[in-house]
């Protein structure tokens, strides 16, 4: 038992058909596996062994699933005192394992203690909370099995489990797990032939997370905050951009709880994302809505976007800030911890006022009421008389006309433009952006992935020029602000705190200037005259397509 | 990697049953344990109820068509495995050298790469004084020498540790310890404590003879697993933390 890769064998029994009775009241092991194990084996239970009793698992990933896509698997399992956290490759091997005294789960990831696990994940899932997914209360036990000399040949272990999830329960199926003994291999693939001929067996091909998960009806890695609407090329453009808009609708409204639970910063900023998108959908593609929605909803999402930009900007300075303070050269970093609290102490008050917003019957109207208007859109679509374009058509008028304004602004920029000529082309190319994510599916995925990653490229340019400028000016306000409260009295700042925040302000300008001398080389990679027959041919009207998975 | 032997020229002095004990003690305190069972009679595979046979023989393993690690088989219990012992081991002597070509570290070499995967290696002996043993005793970093207390055993430790001294570079140590003592004999009572204030090297711990050792052949399990409550348990106890802690 000493030598990792010894193979094992696991079986599934149904739940049910195989109680034990006293009849074999050596083992807990039901007696339809006892009875194909007699003839080979004699059964000893091992009751007390390592790893045998109940079991109290829970299983932890992120709300968006970043273990689970990354092919890893987390358990807390719970003991008396504290608990261990346990990371495993999806496909077996273990990978680390860390104690966790007093640690529950739904906690921001960075509040993880020290250890193995949390340095293997803490770059995959930061900023996201870890978040229970399904818990589990399994009684596993353990026998030997013996060879006429009386030789343990074989281990076997059975675990009976309940899995929770979301207030519903289901029970697995029992799971047998036949353990090689080294020099033995032979005898462990009988125990295993010999059970898997037991009536009901099967072999578990699932790990058991999976497995909970199929039993209980939940589908892993079922958010994206991606844009994935069923669209065609010939459907009718005003139900295309209704199912775009639906779907936009469900992100949001998947997010509220979190946001309203401040789990962790994500959920707002996924929120915030479908808002926009959603802003933008309404701005390019209204043209096929009830032009009373599309004017109406543009103000009531306008509305709940500005609603989250306070405290989305301070999650953003917040979540900057470890590394802000790394980068200081003059100012001690203890020098900020007055900034921290008063950043801090802002973003509850933010907090606040959006929860506020989130809670009012306007939200409640808002998401209820599009949501009809869509669906009728939606349903309403397909039966039109008068001649409507086709999502197809529609996607090549409007992102080549997107297309069209970002050449016309971008290519008038010149080293001596104003700031806000960048500002605007950022937000022309986040409406192509979300115009080329919305169509994805009618795009060739080819120079779809090229076109957006060049685009991406651009946008990421303009995004630093432009958020060092509004976080260099937020430092400025909140720095007006913080002097204004030491001078009534009641602030920490103290003079160094503010020497501090004008260091920080400065590496802000330095970036911003990095990010405006990068821009002629990204904006010509995207849109120079090389990059201008792909993105003629992406533009080209799209053909007909099936619906197809975004690329 | 940590590699004991006990030997002794003699047998029927309690070899078997030291390797086996201190294996598994070594086992329970964690350490990945392998107790390699070189005596052709197999005592110790038979005591671990495992077949003493080895594919291909010991031939296999001087040559290197087979592996060590290919023989191990897992014990019952965590943390221990074992290499059976094979009845062609009798001519091993034949297979690691002739008169003009003598191979004294083949056995050492073979258990190299053993490393990776053991804490602490136990070589069980058989009785002899042959090419085998002198193959042991260049492999061995502690040579666990069980003595009775006679007066013969006591010249065959002087032998061994002249022999051992005659040796070019490392040299293992040699930690006797009494076994099969009986109190009731006067002799025995003299020797070891004559021993005890003369030698440096000898255990203070000592195995006393009972029955319940004996019984091992009977239980097929160490009596440190099968009796750990008992004199005979706690006496390789004993031994074991000694020995453990000289090399601490």
């Amino acid at each position: 038992m000493l030598t990792p890769g010894l193979r094992g064998y696991v079986l599934e029994l149904p739940v049910g058909d195989h109680e034990n009775t006293t009849e074999h009241p050596a083992t807990d092991l039901p007696p339809a596996a006892l009875a194909a194990l007699a003839p080979s084996f004699t059964v000893v239970a091992e009751r007390g062994a390592p790893g045998t009793g109940t079991r109290r698992l829970t299983w932890l990933d992120t709300f968006d699933w970043r273990l689970y896509r990354a092919g890893l698997v987390l358990e807390l399992e719970q003991a008396r005192r504290g608990g261990r956290l346990l990371l495993s490759q999806a496909d077996g091997p273990r990978q680390a394992e860390q104690p966790v005294t007093g640690w529950p789960p739904r906690r921001p990831a960075q509040d993880l203690p020290a250890g193995p696990v949390r340095d293997r994940i803490i770059g995959l899932i930061s900023p996201r909370a870890l978040l229970p997914v399904v818990s589990a209360v399994a009684a596993v036990s353990a026998a030997r099995l013996l060879n006429a000399d009386g030789k343990t040949v074989a281990r076997l272990t059975a675990e009976r489990a309940t899995v929770t999830a979301a207030g519903t329960t289901a029970e697995l199926p029992l799971r047998l797990s036949v353990a090689e003994v080294r020099g033995y291999p032979a005898q462990a693939r009988k125990a295993a032939a010999l059970l898997a001929a037991v009536p009901g067996a099967s072999p578990a091909s699932q790990i058991v997370f999976t497995a909970a998960l199929t039993a209980l009806g939940r589908h892993p890695a079922n958010y994206t905050n991606s844009v994935d609407a069923e669209i065609t090329a010939e459907m009718p453009g005003s139900v295309a951009v209704a199912r775009l808009l639906l779907r936009l609708l469900d992100t949001l409204e998947l997010n509220v709880d979190g946001v309203l639970r401040d789990i962790d910063t994500e959920f707002l900023h996924d929120f915030r994302v479908a808002v926009r998108r959603t802003r933008s959908a309404i701005k390019l593609l209204g043209e096929v809505l009830p032009a009373a929605d599309a004017s109406h909803y543009a103000e009531e999402f306008k509305w709940l976007g500005d609603l989250t930009t306070p405290t989305r900007d301070l999650d953003v300075h917040l979540l900057g800030f470890a590394a802000t303070t790394e980068h200081l050269l003059a100012a001690d970093p203890a020098d900020l911890e007055p900034f921290h609290a008063f950043l801090v102490s802002r973003r509850a008050r933010e907090f606040r006022r959006l929860a506020a917003a989130l809670r009012s019957p306007r939200f409640g109207v808002i998401t209820d009421d599009w949501r009809k208007a869509l669906l009728a859109v939606r349903d309403a679509g397909a039966r039109k008389k008068r001649r409507q374009p086709t999502a197809a058509e529609l996607a090549a008028r409007t992102t080549g006309r997107a297309f069209r304004r970002i050449a016309a602004q971008g290519g008038a920029i010149t080293p001596d433009s104003a700031p806000e000529s960048l500002h605007n082309l950022r937000k022309r190319c986040k409406e192509l952006r979300y115009l080329l994510e919305f169509f994805a599916p009618l795009h060739d995925p080819h120079l779809y992935r090229k076109v957006v990653g060049d685009l991406k490229q651009l946008q990421d340019c303009l995004g630093e020029f432009q958020d060092s400028q509004v976080q260099r000016e937020e430092i400025g306000a909140l720095a007006d602000a913080m002097l204004a409260e030491a001078l009534a009295g009641h602030g920490t700042a103290t003079a160094a705190t503010l020497l501090a925040m004008g260091e920080v302000a400065a590496r802000l300008a330095v970036s911003q200037a990095e990010a405006r001398a990068d821009f002629a080389r990204r904006y010509a990679r995207f849109a120079g005259p090389a990059a201008r027959p792909r993105i003629s041919a992406l533009l080209a009207e799209p053909g007909p397509s099936e619906p197809t998975q975004t690329p | 990697m940590k590699i004991y032997a006990t030997y002794n020229i003699k047998g029927g002095v309690g070899k078997t049953t030291a390797a086996v004990n201190l294996a598994y003690l070594s086992a329970a305190d964690g350490q990945r344990t392998l107790l390699w069972d070189l005596d052709p009679q197999g005592a110790a595979s038979f005591l671990f109820r495992i077949k003493p046979r080895v594919k291909g023989g010991g031939k296999a393993l001087i040559r290197g068509t087979k592996t060590l690690e290919g023989a191990i088989k897992g014990t019952d219990f965590d943390n221990l495995d074992l290499l059976p012992a094979d009845f062609t081991y009798r001519n091993m002597d034949l297979l690691l050298g002739t008169a003009q070509r003598k191979q004294t570290r083949k056995l050492a070499q073979l258990i190299r790469p053993l490393a990776a995967e053991y804490d602490n290696v136990f070589l069980d002996c058989p009785p002899s004084i042959s090419l085998v043993s002198e193959n042991v005793m260049h492999a061995a970093d502690v040579l666990l020498v069980p003595l009775i207390p006679t007066t013969l055993s006591v010249r065959t430790l002087d032998q061994l540790t002249d022999f051992v001294a005659g040796f070019d570079g490392d040299r293992p140590e040699i930690r006797a310890f009494f076994s099969m003592v009986d109190r009731r004999k006067k002799l025995h009572q003299e020797i070891t404590q004559d021993l005890l204030a003369e030698r440096a090297g000898v255990t203070a711990a000592a195995i006393p003879a009972l029955s319940l050792i004996e019984r091992m052949s009977v239980e097929r399990a160490p009596v440190t697993a099968f009796a750990p409550r008992t004199q005979a348990a706690r006496a390789f106890r004993a031994l074991w933390f000694e020995i453990r802690s000289d090399q601490e």
